[in-house]
């Protein structure tokens, strides 16, 4: 096991841990924006985390080039997607989470 | 130890989220839960090596099947179905599911263990085929009548898709002036191409081939439908019609050429097969792309009063 091995562990790790915070969030959050806000900017993070691990481990430039695009496309699907359901729910009427666990 | 790991959570995962699936009271919680066993199951395909069903599962079975789904679920007025009493049916379940595992089981060990299948005989002749990916070699060349009856097949399910669809006008979008999905499309509009036709050329030597590369690019237009204002490609107009027929003829056309020419039918020159196949594959892929856009219905259908209702 190299240095290589265990800074790519550490990201992977970083990684599954902010992904695993995400969906207890989406789980757990009391409305559609905090969990949309959950799902969009933890996971984003996660997997970014988990692409540098899985990158140093790819041997090639290529590989990492083409992990970094997966990214780079998730992020902009989910930056654009994250936008459009917090509208639709906006347009429908539901209301914001005012902060009292009882609404 | 990893990999078992992943085997076995694939392996539970998937017969739980299927029975979810049909035990889920909520037509949308259903719908979301489809969308994941696909995934699972693309996944799974994934771990056996099959990377072209991996592929196709992804792109037909999850995205757009999930689409369509999703897109007739905002036209019912969802209500949680009236509870089932299940008193004493759960008996007949178990049976059933006992004498149907049964059956599975015995039909796999009854398998010849000693038997490789085609799979030898396949590489053996690979080199004849024109192309290097063993799937892409049966598909077009060994058992291209498969392929072709297939299109065949499909072509005939657009027909079927197009006469229960509703027949409406374009659908009037209220986000005409939206940025924010024209520009979504925009940005997406060129990595679809480019996978779409990265697809078909990696199918000579690789997983891929006509039907991801058409469902890829069947995908972007849902997305377009959705978005912009295109609207569902209509069967009365020459151009999809003409469209539609793009792969079935020139594949037709492939396959009688070696008559003529004291050859059998769908026997390709050897020299010629790898081109053949590409431009066979490139074709389909515009048919595929155009039947798969045409199962997707672009507007709600009328509503329909129930009898006797005021």
């Amino acid at each position: 096991m190299t240095v290589l091995n265990v800074i790519s562990a550490l990201f992977l790790l970083a990684g599954a841990g902010f992904c695993l915070a995400g969906t207890v969030g989406v789980l757990r959050f009391p409305d559609i924006y905090c969990r949309l806000h959950a799902l969009t900017k933890v996971d984003n993070l996660g997997l970014g985390l988990v692409v540098v691990g899985l990158s140093l481990e790819a041997g090639s430039w290529a590989t990492a080039l083409k992990l970094f695009l997966v990214w780079f496309l998730v992020l902009i699907s989910s930056a654009f997607t994250c936008q459009l359901i917090a509208r639709a729910a906006l347009r429908r009427g539901v209301g914001a989470w005012g902060g009292s666990r009882e609404s | 130890m990893m990999d078992a790991l992943l085997d076995g959570g694939l392996a539970l995962s998937l017969p739980f989220l299927a029975w979810l699936v049909l035990h889920t009271e909520a037509l949308s919680q259903a719908v979301v839960l489809f969308v994941a066993m696909g995934l699972m199951s693309a996944l799974a395909w994934a771990r056996l090596e099959a990377p072209d069903i991996a592929l196709v599962e992804a792109a037909v079975g999850t995205g757009l099947t999930g689409a369509l789904l999703m897109h007739t679920l905002s036209w019912t007025e969802e209500t949680a179905p009236e509870t089932l009493t299940r008193a004493t049916r759960w008996v007949w379940d178990i049976l059933a599911a006992t004498a149907l595992t049964g059956v599975l089981g015995w039909a796999v060990l009854a398998l010849p263990t000693d038997s490789q299948g085609l799979g030898p005989e396949v590489a053996a002749r690979l080199a004849d085929s024109g192309v290097e990916h063993p799937v892409t070699a049966v598909l077009l060349n060994f058992r291209g009548y498969d392929t072709l009856l297939e299109i065949a097949v499909l072509l005939v399910a657009a027909l079927g898709a197009r006469a229960v669809n509703p027949r409406t006008d374009r659908p009037k979008l209220e986000t005409e002036h939206d940025p924010l999905t024209g520009e979504l499309f925009r940005m997406m509009t060129p990595a679809v191409l480019l996978l779409a036709g990265y697809l078909v050329w990696v199918g000579a030597h690789g997983p891929g081939g006509a039907f991801q590369a058409g469902a890829i690019l069947a995908g972007g237009g849902v997305v377009a439908i959705l978005t912009t204002r295109m609207g569902t490609p209509r069967m009365s107009s020459r151009r999809v019609r003409w469209a539609l027929l793009t792969g079935p003829l020139l594949f037709i056309g492939v396959a009688v050429a070696p008559l003529f020419s004291g050859g059998r039918l769908l026997e390709f020159p050897p020299r010629l097969a790898g081109t053949l196949i590409f431009v066979v594959e490139l074709a389909l892929t515009v048919t595929i792309t155009l039947v798969l856009l045409m199962f997707f219905p672009g507007a709600r259908p009328p509503k329909v009063e129930p009898e006797g209702a005021p």
